[in-house]
């Protein structure tokens, strides 16, 4: 699920678009274009600059068009067009390699537990590697903060925050909604690396969720 | 082999359990350790409305009218080209 609705037939849209059908062309651009400008601004902090990735993207596909063998869905094919411009336009702007798939799983294989050791009992005391204390319920109540913008401001900000893999993956996965296939294949990331990615970025949205439910109010 | 999840380590296969990404044999001890720990339903509860509310954050449903423009430009363009 990667936002919309597939197009009907991608082969009568195919055959379409090599003949210059301008149609069939912003038929495309309608059911794919947001998706693709949201990856872009996913991969780059700047709007103009995910502009300009979202044109040479579409540059691209027409170039491509020929040579699209549709082993994988149109849609599929168009975002990693996207991710890999997004990750040149990175590298040209002098950042470390940021989101090859080898610095991905670099920053997959560093060890960091999802909550601090300190949560849970430590080898010496009565039940180690039990909960000190259970996590504190939420209020599901309406009125309640977990139902406000100001949380859902407070989540975009803290994916902001994250580094690169975490930020990607969270953002395909759970503000996007894209399964667990379609993440893999457009960051070409491994099953294991995107699911480790995943599981650090939800448990710091969590901990921040909890930290800002819990508290008393003033 | 059979030894039960701890706690901590129900909250390091969280994710894996909710991907469906467990074996059977230790899916039935996440839901086992589930079924008697109040903190691990409290923390599972926890993640599944993080993801919910993650899912809430607002994103732009249509592209940028003058960026759609400019890039049906680059089309007609390449039409011509």
């Amino acid at each position: 699920m990667l936002g919309s609705e597939p197009l009907s037939s991608e082969t009568a849209l195919l055959a379409a678009l090599r003949s210059g059908d301008e149609d069939a062309f912003c038929a495309l651009v309608d059911a794919y274009g947001a998706a693709m400008h949201r990856l872009a601004r996913t991969f780059v902090r700047s709007s103009a600059v995910a502009d300009e990735v979202v044109q040479e993207a579409w540059v691209g596909a027409l170039r491509g068009l020929d040579r699209f063998e549709g082993r994988s869905a149109l849609k599929t094919w168009l975002l990693r067009i996207v991710a890999n411009i997004a990750r040149t336009h990175a590298v040209r702007e002098a950042r470390a390699v940021p989101f090859s798939s080898l610095e991905l799983a670099r920053e997959a294989s560093e060890y960091e537990p999802a909550l601090p050791v300190e949560r849970f009992q430590g080898p010496d005391e009565p039940h180690p590697q039990r909960w000190v204390s259970f996590p504190m319920p939420w209020s599901s109540e309406p009125g309640s903060a977990l139902l406000s913008a100001e949380t859902r401001k407070l989540i975009a900000d803290t994916i902001a925050g994250l580094p690169d893999g975490q930020r990607l993956v969270i953002s395909l996965r759970d503000v996007e909604g894209w399964d667990s296939a379609e993440v893999c294949s457009v960051l070409e990331l491994s099953e294991t690396n995107q699911r480790v990615l995943l599981h650090r970025a939800r448990a710091k949205v969590r901990a921040v969720l909890e930290s800002y439910l819990t508290t008393e109010a003033p | 082999m059979n030894t039960e999840y701890s706690c901590q380590e129900m909250v390091e296969v969280v994710t894996n359990y909710l991907d469906g990404a467990l074996d059977t044999d230790e899916q039935q001890r996440f839901e086992r350790h589930l079924s008697r720990c109040a903190g691990c339903n409290t923390y599972l509860y926890q993640i599944r409305e993080t993801i919910r509310q993650t899912g809430m954050v607002l994103h732009e449903e249509s592209l940028p009218p003058a960026l759609r423009e400019e890039i049906v430009a680059q089309f007609r363009h390449w039409k011509q080209g």
